[in-house]
């Protein structure tokens, strides 16, 4: 009996070759991008639902300061994500002080954001009597929804900025790659994407019509 | 999106694209904030910052997240089904909108 030896091309897809040509940091980050993207899309669904099974929903935003507050922290995350590409930029030419400032100027405008949420969140508390549990308008599914969506991000915001601390301190002294500064700046990247979404769903669809 | 035959991994866009798709986005939020702003009717406003999240959320994944300069295989494998996913959570949507009539009165 003769024996046939075949010899089988790997394909793309039978994982002969990298199928992705990415590394498994940066797959592991996307992978967990898309997970957490379902979670938040769960949440804004969960607003949207209750929403529209409640008609007398309450509107709570005013232009001033409301919106204009939201606006301001919206520009925050959007100037950080361009201060963040810039690091991924600057360190991907092997430059690693330039690389760390930007990395610094986005966590500037990531503690910034906080900093306004958390003013915007006491602003409802305070003078509009919003908490997770009740609120003036008798709906206390929308102070559930609005804080629980929102205070996610915002924790999300504040472990992002928790990262890049680790990752700034990591290149400064030569322990991180640039592939290690790029898996960060998907997980900023991804922040700011969510909220591409919370600020017009939530805030720009509520603004009080007086 | 580059092709197969492409093996470099390659460093996407520069600085100026970076800053174009940056002013981009502000100049979206500046039009969705003038929305709401005017009051625009709840629907036509609904259908529009839709249109204006999704088109920013693209140019995010396109540009600042390099997707665009990925193989086609990353992004087949991850957005079309959480895509799709996340629209059938839309099909309790029906639910809610029937709730408000199912109230009895007071």
């Amino acid at each position: 009996m003769s024996s046939q030896v075949t010899t089988v091309q790997a394909s793309v897809w039978e994982g002969g070759r990298s199928p992705y040509a990415t590394n498994s940091k940066k797959f592991g980050m996307w992978l967990f991008i898309a997970s957490d993207s379902l979670t938040f899309s769960a949440l804004l669904f969960a607003y949207t639902f209750s929403r529209v099974a409640n008609p007398n929903w309450p509107r709570p935003f005013h232009f001033s300061p409301s919106i204009i507050f939201s606006t301001i922290m919206t520009f925050c995350l959007l100037s950080s994500s361009l201060t963040m590409v810039m690091a991924v930029h600057a360190m991907n030419h092997g430059n690693r002080k330039k690389a760390a400032s930007w990395i610094f100027a986005t966590m500037g405008c990531g503690a910034a954001f906080v900093v306004l949420h958390l003013s915007e969140w006491m602003n409802l508390i305070r003078n509009e009597h919003v908490t997770p549990s009740s609120n003036p308008w008798g709906v206390p599914l929308f102070g559930a929804t609005f804080f629980g969506l929102t205070g996610l991000h915002m924790t999300h915001v504040i472990i992002g900025i928790i990262y890049l601390t680790i990752i700034t301190q990591g290149i400064l002294r030569g322990k991180f790659k640039a592939e290690d500064v790029e898996v960060s700046g998907l997980y900023w990247h991804f922040v700011d994407l969510v909220w591409m979404f919370i600020f017009p769903l939530v805030y720009l669809m509520s603004v009080s019509a007086s | 999106m580059s092709t197969h035959s492409q093996e470099v991994e390659h460093i996407g866009g520069n600085a100026i694209t970076f800053s174009k798709v940056w002013i981009c986005l502000l100049g979206l939020t500046g039009i969705e904030v003038l929305l709401a702003y005017e009051h625009t009717p709840l629907m036509i406003m609904l259908t529009a910052l839709l249109g204006l999240s999704v088109i920013k959320a693209a140019l995010i994944i396109a540009y600042f997240m390099h997707l665009k300069f990925e193989r086609l295989s990353l992004f087949l494998t991850l957005w079309p089904f959480t895509v799709f996913c996340i629209i059938l959570m839309l099909i309790f949507l029906g639910d809610a909108m029937r709730i408000p009539g199912m109230r009895p009165p007071l």
